[in-house]
């Protein structure tokens, strides 16, 4: 569908397996630089013999599944926390999203609770709990906290905290040991990653939201396409989009391989940024977004490529396979085995069987057991509001289990306050506290044995929702609330219009 | 700190794990990641493509009786190995089953890098190779298969295959500065300085 819109202009000419390449015509004079050479050189401590930077974070973020063996390694090796102001920890992945009473049921989950309060309290990191109004999913809450801002460096013990690129960041996830480095040191030994420019262009049609748009891009460059690389995504659709939109975008930058993934700052970022809590204040933001757009790529900056995708030509879309780049329009067919390069028929002939699903049918009408809005990907308020309008059109089906779980404290109050709780609940969904829930299933939101589940989380992985054998269908909050009052898969372009004279729609296509 | 340990090479039993694009989902299931500690992960690797839901094998290769060995294990993949999730709880748990190297022709960035953090090599090889040594070690796998490291190459039953590894990483690997905190504490003047220079650092304050 996009192959006609897409340019893969690879410098050297590489042949990729998807897509013509050519020459990189911006590489004849270099003389400007992308954002993510600015941010490397300002965080530069020293190049590292090994080739790798040794690189300053400015904002290193926790999360209780990826630190206790951090922690323990500090006591180990009588290590100390130098910039532990820079450190801000939360709870989201093993958290239950139906009760916060203390002790959790789970034991396990209970464990590692306690863990990471002792461990915060020991080295001297702040810690936003279930009790401060400020927990949430780990990438929901750094933006929405003012912590997150242009410029910086942001690691993460988790990949999708390519997120908080949306903000012009440096964003990328790491490793427990790597999480170590960044307590003990506040650097991480890193090699610079190359930059691919994704120009969206055009105007997106009503019913199709920012997952549709990375989803497509994922399809298009797929799932190993970005490995080694920094995405810069950029064009007229990106630019109108709003700051919760690009992080949809930026979010699943690892789904394509990329670890890092950015929008350029400007005023929607500098206006997101302004009044919250960890933002600079009046003369420092006026300082402070000075820096800000001098960190912006210039408008020469050179890139190791350009891809170019229409907008107008993306529908609806929704994954039917094992990875997040088997993903098709609502109204497409399952593609056949042959349409796929050679290294990935066999994923793909994988994923037929495991989904049970057959090359040539129609993934529209497929039927679903559980409909889940919520994650670090379309967790957000303006995530809800798009659901909210479709469940404003009828009640899910009978046989569909439908839970909404807000993305943060904030979100939540924010969407209550909206009275979108009420909105769902009346529709038939259920209301969840904040969490990661049932993307990863760690707490006890979880698939049971062959369930279908039309998702707004990021990963359609084997096993991913918490059963061996579940399946996931990932697509946007507001397909998946289509999806649970139909209770199978459907465009939400047509319950959308059917119920309303003038779709409210967004402001932007 | 830990002493430096160097990695020349790696001499192990070859056990091939087939597939493109295998995540870190499957590597270790997130519901055996609510642990505090990384012991016992080896148990877990591959756990729900080895077993069925009454922990009964299915069958899987690292569970295939031509397959088993003691001691150190060398993996063989595909492309795009170790894709998805930062979880260190993957090499962790593989590290921990046994695999103390592992030769594929790709590897995701993120995985490599948690990789080289706890001492594993991940050397990568062509697609020509690999298919030939994979089918070599299927063929007849009671043989250890030497990853070299100085050498830059893999040998399987006297057959060479060449492989390459980013020069920087095959430095840390070889004079054993692979585990990155005691080289980013050799420099914390640099550090504060480097942080002094980040407007943001100070709130933007003048």
């Amino acid at each position: 569908m996009l192959a006609s819109t897409l340019v893969d202009a690879r410098a050297g000419g590489v042949a990729t397996a998807r897509g013509i390449s050519y020459p990189c015509i911006a590489a004849r004079k270099q003389v400007g630089k992308s954002l993510l050479d600015k941010v490397w050189d300002a965080h530069t401590v020293r190049e590292l013999p090994s080739g790798q930077t040794q690189l300053f974070i400015g904002l290193h973020l926790v999360h209780e599944v990826t630190s206790p063996q951090a922690f323990q390694m500090l006591r180990e090796q009588r290590l100390t926390v130098p910039f532990s102001a820079r450190t801000f920890a939360t709870v989201d992945h093993i958290i239950p999203t139906d009760t916060r009473q203390r002790p959790y049921a789970d034991a396990q989950a209970e464990g590692m609770m306690s863990a990471i309060e002792q461990n915060c309290r020991e080295f001297g990191v702040r810690f936003f709990d279930a009790s401060s109004g400020h927990q949430g999913i780990v990438h929901v809450l750094g933006p929405e906290l003012g912590l997150t801002q242009p410029g910086m460096t942001v690691a993460c013990g988790d990949s999708h905290t390519s997120t908080h690129g949306a903000l012009g960041a440096v964003a990328f996830g790491i490793g427990t040991s790597q999480v170590r480095d960044v307590l003990a040191t506040q650097c991480l030994a890193i090699q610079r990653p190359r930059v691919r420019r994704i120009e969206v262009n055009g105007a997106l049609p009503a019913g199709v939201y920012a997952k549709d748009v990375i989803l497509q891009i994922i399809r298009r460059l797929g799932v190993k396409g970005g490995v080694g690389y920094a995405y810069e995504y950029a064009g007229a659709v990106l630019e109108r989009m709003t700051m919760e939109e690009r992080m949809t975008v930026c979010n699943m930058s690892i789904e394509g391989g990329a670890r890092l993934g950015y929008v350029n700052p400007d005023a929607t970022t500098f206006d997101y940024v302004r009044g919250r809590e960890f933002a600079p204040a009046a003369d420092a933001f006026e300082r402070a977004v000075t820096w800000w757009k001098s960190m912006a790529s210039d408008g020469d900056a050179a890139y190791h490529d350009v891809v170019r995708l229409d907008g107008a030509a993306i529908a609806p879309t929704v994954t039917w396979g094992i990875n997040p780049g088997q993903a098709i329009g609502v109204d497409e067919e399952i593609p056949a085995p042959e349409s796929f390069p050679a290294d990935e028929r066999d994923v793909a002939e994988d994923a037929y069987e495991y989904m049970d699903v057959k090359p040539g049918t129609r993934i529209r009408g497929t039927r679903i057991d559980v409909a889940f809005i919520g994650s670090c990907t379309n967790g957000r308020l303006s995530d809800l509001r798009e659901a909210a309008k479709v469940a404003r059109c009828g009640r899910v089906a009978a046989h569909v289990k439908a839970l909404v779980v807000p993305g943060s404290q904030a979100v939540a109050e924010a969407a209550e306050a909206e009275g979108l709780h009420e909105v769902f609940k009346a529709a038939g969904f259920e209301w969840r506290l904040p969490g990661c829930s049932m993307c990863l299933a760690m707490n006890p939101d979880k698939l049971v044995g062959r369930q279908v589940c039309a998702s707004s989380s990021n990963r359609n992985f084997k096993g991913r929702q918490g059963s061996p054998s579940g399946r996931t269908l990932l697509m946007s909050p507001a397909m998946v609330a289509a999806a649970a009052l139909e209770g199978a898969v459907v465009d939400v372009r047509d319950m959308l219009s059917a119920s309303a004279p003038a779709p409210s729609g967004r402001a932007q296509g | 700190m830990t002493d430096l340990i160097r990695i020349t090479r790696v001499v192990g039993r070859p056990i091939p794990l087939r597939g493109n694009d295998i995540d870190t989902d499957r590597i270790i299931p997130a519901r055996y990641m609510k642990a505090v500690t990384f012991e016992g992960m080896g148990q877990y690797a591959f756990y729900d493509a080895r077993f069925d839901a009454e922990g009964h094998s299915k069958g899987h290769v690292m569970d295939d009786p031509r397959f088993e060995a003691k001691g150190p294990r060398v993996a063989l993949v595909n492309k795009n190995f170790g894709c998805g999730s930062s979880r260190e709880h993957a090499p962790q748990a593989l590290h921990r089953w046994g695999i103390k190297a592992i030769v594929g022709e790709s590897f995701a960035d993120i995985f490599f890098g948690n990789c080289v953090a706890i001492g594993i090599p991940c050397v990568t090889t062509s697609e020509e190779d690999m298919l030939y040594l994979m089918l070599a070690v299927e063929e007849d796998p009671a043989h250890d298969l030497t990853v070299d490291l100085e050498a830059m190459k893999v040998t399987y039953r006297e057959r060479m295959y060449p492989i390459t590894l980013p020069g920087g990483v095959r430095s840390q690997l070889l004079d054993g500065t692979w585990d990155a905190t005691r080289t980013l504490l050799q420099a914390q003047e640099q550090v504060r300085q480097t942080a002094a220079r980040l407007p943001y650092v100070k709130g933007f304050r003048r």
